[in-house]
């Protein structure tokens, strides 16, 4: 008799989630994963300014903040024709570059690791031990004996208190959790490490945007100057400092993160044969080198992977009305054409129309509609995007750097080559692309500076600023990778303004509903399998769905103030 | 029934010494607008008070509030800020999920009822019944109602639950309501911004445990340490402005030396928030100074206030030299034509400065 588990919310992602599984002797049999909020964003950038944007879209999302103001951006300059200049392009990369590494640790340590490590089980560590085994993992200085005691009587203080807090109700004890004590006790040094990192090295995004979250773009390039001679510019004090804020990334990611990850991962090995999913992979690619024309020179390459076939990397264009299409069969929004159809993002149709149960409510109704977000097909497959993806095609490509660091990996864990379509394959390659980054910003980092000593200086592209310069209608599509994934905006200008503007998302690609052919997307198909020992507490459903970092806000599209009465209490 | 620790108790037993927890008081008190006269009180009621039990609730938001708090830059924050409040039901961070976490959360509004903060992140869809956002099968609106019954005060984060931001901007798709239209008969803070400051943040949680009361707020209900200066007033440029040195396009001569973004579009004139005195991330800059205007995303209907890059002139206007509170109720409504009439002023004033700043410019880019 199969039993049925509701999680809804699921917790340590962005957005509102809810995952309906049925279980039978022991494993999931079917799944269904729905998006349960909305708002609209499509249908509010109608009728705006295209250079604004950008500002609009990029509020789809706080956590992976940036990514969707750069699609935005490039959709524009892609209608437009404008090609912004070298140094724009070198800043963009480098504001990429600090929000993957700032969302790729937080991810693993604040999102995901409570599903690997047990925060209790690190009580009964032996400080010691712990010690040893951090220092022949890493020469990170925060090793001794003394550090482990410390933080374990912090620990013990904290649930001593009976205010548990965030960790309130974990699964803690749970069989599935494998890490010896000393190991759960690194883990939670780390936690707490890593939340204290990651403020710093969003700094590169305030140096060049002026804040974080949410950090300031221009259609054209950027908005800041360069000026080695003015205090009021990027001048060699700003660049030195975020050419620092990236060498104590690179050794975090190099000393902390990734010896974690290989650590952690040598004990849930067999998660490499769990959570296997889709067998289609698509990366948009990112990082221009030469220009964001050169799409062969990106250092995340662009391509497409049909049934696990690494021998040949399909190419993609998102301009061509057949390959990529959203489908609303199973989502609660209208098309004018009917349910069925297919549309492609510039003919694409945003109208809400709710059919689920009424709440409050104990089941979705899964065969009919049940999910705010629509279901984006490439060729009528569905497909996986992600740090998995992205480096399934840049292996595929011919990388070698790639090529070497995900061969290296693979040997040092002693998993064949088929253990990187799993649950722990997207968990690693996130973190092997985050130390790839760590390299890489350092590389445009130096150009950046090479550029500024030969007197290349610009930072904006202006010859089309001025509406009037424009043509009556133009069509833009902006390709990025988001750190979920493949990330593309598509707009439609007529008349100076937005007639269309849609956003497909990395999350909308995994975590849609069915298709019209009753195809699973990557989220639902990955659960198939999943082994649950215990319905009550699914922390093995958390991980599968975990190892996609869910992003949910930006996956579904997307009063008068007088007379209120403002509340003055003189006590709290 | 055992005595929670006091929050000094737990600062000490995390390793803080006693002297980083006095330069955290004094932190404190110096965040909170306070003179140093008054870190003794701060000190006092951080040794002698339990955690104070926190809901934080998302709804139709984008998570860059939480994101914004975890980076709030004194070195103890994270720890004193994220462990000494007890910190029970957060989407964005707790191990539980689905009904263990909605267990959490139920645990503590009965057993702290009328005691618990309630902090919201996210507007409140009233359209179609509130579909458009449930949790847990539950509408926001329905969970919002009863959340705010037990709560002791409740904290409004971010443009999102203070005045519906983006998703309340034309045509309000979803019928996005910020929480004070929901909620009446509870006292509610908002901290407007997109998202705010992560300083301002921790600071107004702070502000509650160290003094016991509600920070004083402007007319619209922001706390006034934070909201009662124009970003135009404490901006860095505004010696530019009133010598009438303005960037005219992207990139060119004057933005190369930092002249005053206002023809860009900024909306500093009309927006109260503490950017340009706290700054962004530890205080390492904010839009105006890495070369992008203002967008005023504190302020009310903002998102429909553009397009960002141009001033709205046909907007009924207001004296620019009001006091904040009045400004406050309507800047939202009056970003053109008070720019406007302040830059005329302002022009007229200062013409004679310009043509000798321009002349002495002149003077210095020929001798180069």
């Amino acid at each position: 008799m199969a039993n049925s588990i509701v999680i809804d919310p699921i917790t340590r992602i962005e957005g509102h989630l809810r995952i309906e599984v049925e279980v039978k002797d022991g494993k999931v049999v079917d799944a269904y994963s729905s998006g349960t909020m909305v708002r609209g964003f499509e249908l509010i950038l109608k009728g705006r300014d295209p250079r604004d944007a950008w500002a609009f879209t990029e509020r789809a999302c706080g956590v992976c903040t940036t990514v969707h103001a750069l699609a935005s951006v490039r959709a524009v300059e892609n209608a437009l024709g404008i090609t912004v200049p070298p140094n724009a392009e070198l800043i963009r990369n480098l504001m990429f570059c600090a929000q993957y590494l700032q969302d790729h640790v937080v991810h693993f340590y604040h999102l995901h690791a409570l599903d690997w490590v047990d925060v209790v089980s690190a009580l009964g560590a032996d400080p010691k031990k712990a010690s040893e085994i951090a220092q022949s993992l890493s020469s990170w200085p925060k090793s001794s004996p003394g550090y482990f005691t410390d933080l374990q009587r912090r620990l013990k203080t904290f649930v001593e208190s009976g205010q548990l807090g965030i960790f309130a109700n974990g699964y803690w004890g749970h069989p599935a959790y494998k890490l010896p004590a000393e190991v759960n006790l690194i883990g939670v040094a780390h936690y707490l490490e890593a939340l204290e990192w990651q403020k710093e090295i969003v700094k590169v995004h305030t140096i060049f945007g002026g804040k974080n979250p949410h950090p300031n773009y221009l259609v054209g390039g950027v908005p800041c100057s360069l000026n080695i001679d003015e205090v009021n510019a990027i001048n060699a004090e700003r660049l030195a400092h975020v050419g620092q804020l990236f060498e104590e990334a690179e050794r975090f990611v190099d000393q902390v993160y990734i010896p974690d990850l290989l650590a952690i991962a040598s004990f849930y090995k067999d998660w490499g044969a769990i959570g296997s999913g889709l067998s289609n992979y698509m990366a948009y690619g990112d990082l221009p080198v030469n220009g964001y024309a050169d799409v062969g020179a990106f250092k995340f390459p662009r391509g497409v992977i049909l049934n696990r076939n690494l021998a040949e990397i399909l190419p993609i264009d998102g301009a061509d009305p057949m390959e990529v299409q959203e489908f609303v069969t199973h989502s609660w929004y209208d098309y004018a054409g009917g349910d069925q159809v297919g549309k492609h993002p510039w003919e694409g149709e945003t109208k809400l129309h709710y059919t689920g149960p009424k709440p409050p409510y104990e089941q979705l109704e899964v065969n009919q509609k049940y999910s705010w977000m629509k279901t984006p097909r490439w060729k009528g497959q569905p497909m996986e995007v992600g740090p998995l993806s992205r480096m399934l095609v840049a292996y595929a490509s011919g990388r070698q750097e790639v090529k070497d660091i995900v061969d290296g990996t693979l040997k040092q864990l002693g998993v064949p080559l088929t253990a990187l379509f799993s649950t722990l394959g997207r968990t690693a390659a996130r973190g092997l692309e985050t130390k790839l980054i760590a390299g890489w910003a350092k590389e445009f980092y130096g150009q950046l500076l090479a550029n500024i000593k030969r007197g290349e200086t610009r930072t904006a592209n202006t010859t089309r600023w001025d509406p009037s310069t424009w043509p009556a209608e133009a069509r833009g599509v902006g390709l990025t990778e988001a750190p979920r994934g493949a990330l593309a905006h598509w707009i439609v200008i007529r008349d100076r303004k937005i007639d269309n503007y849609q956003l497909v998302v990395p999350s909308t690609w995994n975590a849609s509903p069915r298709d019209a052919q009753g195809q699973m997307s990557a989220y639902e198909s990955s659960l198939i399998g999943t082994p649950v020992a215990n319905t009550d507490q699914p922390v093995e459903v958390l991980r599968t769905i975990h190892s996609f970092d869910p992003c949910i806000a930006c996956a579904v599209h997307l009063h008068d103030e007088h007379g209120r009465s403002v509340h003055h209490l003189n006590t709290f | 029934m055992r005595r929670s620790p006091t929050i000094w108790e737990q600062a000490e037993s995390l390793g803080h010494s006693r002297r980083d927890f006095l330069q955290f008081c004094a932190w404190l008190a110096a965040a909170a607008g306070l003179e140093s006269s008054s870190v003794g009180q701060v000190v006092h009621a951080l040794e002698t008070k339990p955690r104070l039990p926190v809901v934080w609730f998302h709804f139709q938001e984008c998570t860059c509030c939480s994101e914004s708090f975890i980076r709030s830059s004194h070195p103890i924050v994270s720890d004193i800020i994220l462990d000494k409040i007890s910190l029970d039901y957060t989407e964005t961070l707790q191990a539980a999920a689905g009904h263990q976490a909605e267990a959490a959360l139920h645990e503590t509004m009965k057993k702290h009822h009328g005691e618990y903060l309630m902090l919201v992140e996210g507007s409140v869809p009233t359209g179609a019944d509130g579909v458009y956002c449930c949790i847990g099968g539950r509408t926001s609106l329905d969970i919002v109602k009863e959340a705010a019954e037990g709560a002791k005060a409740i904290v409004a984060w971010g443009s999102c639950a203070s005045n519906g931001c983006i998703q309340a901007a034309r045509p309000n798709p979803t019928g996005a309501t910020p929480i004070h239209e929901i909620i009446t008969n509870r006292p509610i803070i908002k901290v407007p911004g997109c998202p705010p400051i992560g300083e301002v943040m921790a600071a107004t949680i702070v502000h509650l445990l160290a003094f016991d009361t509600i920070p004083d707020l402007d007319a619209v209900g922001r706390p006034k340490a934070f909201y009662s200066r124009r970003v135009h007033d404490t901006c860095y440029r505004r010696p530019n402005y009133d010598a009438g040195l303005f960037v005219e396009s992207w990139d060119d001569e004057n933005a190369r030396r930092g002249y005053c973004l206002y023809k860009m579009g900024c909306r500093g004139p009309v927006t109260y928030n503490a950017c340009a005195v706290t700054r962004w991330n530890g205080g390492v800059s904010f839009p105006i100074q890495s070369g992008h205007g203002c967008i005023g995303c504190s302020e009310a209907n903002f998102w429909d206030n553009g397009p960002f890059y141009s001033h709205l002139e046909n907007l009924p206007g207001l004296s620019i030299e009001a006091n904040a509170d009045a400004v406050g109720m309507t800047a939202a409504v009056a970003t053109g034509a008070g720019i406007v009439a302040h830059a005329a002023l302002t022009s007229v004033r200062k013409r004679k400065v310009i043509v000798d700043q321009e002349r002495e410019g002149l003077e210095r880019d020929g001798q180069q």
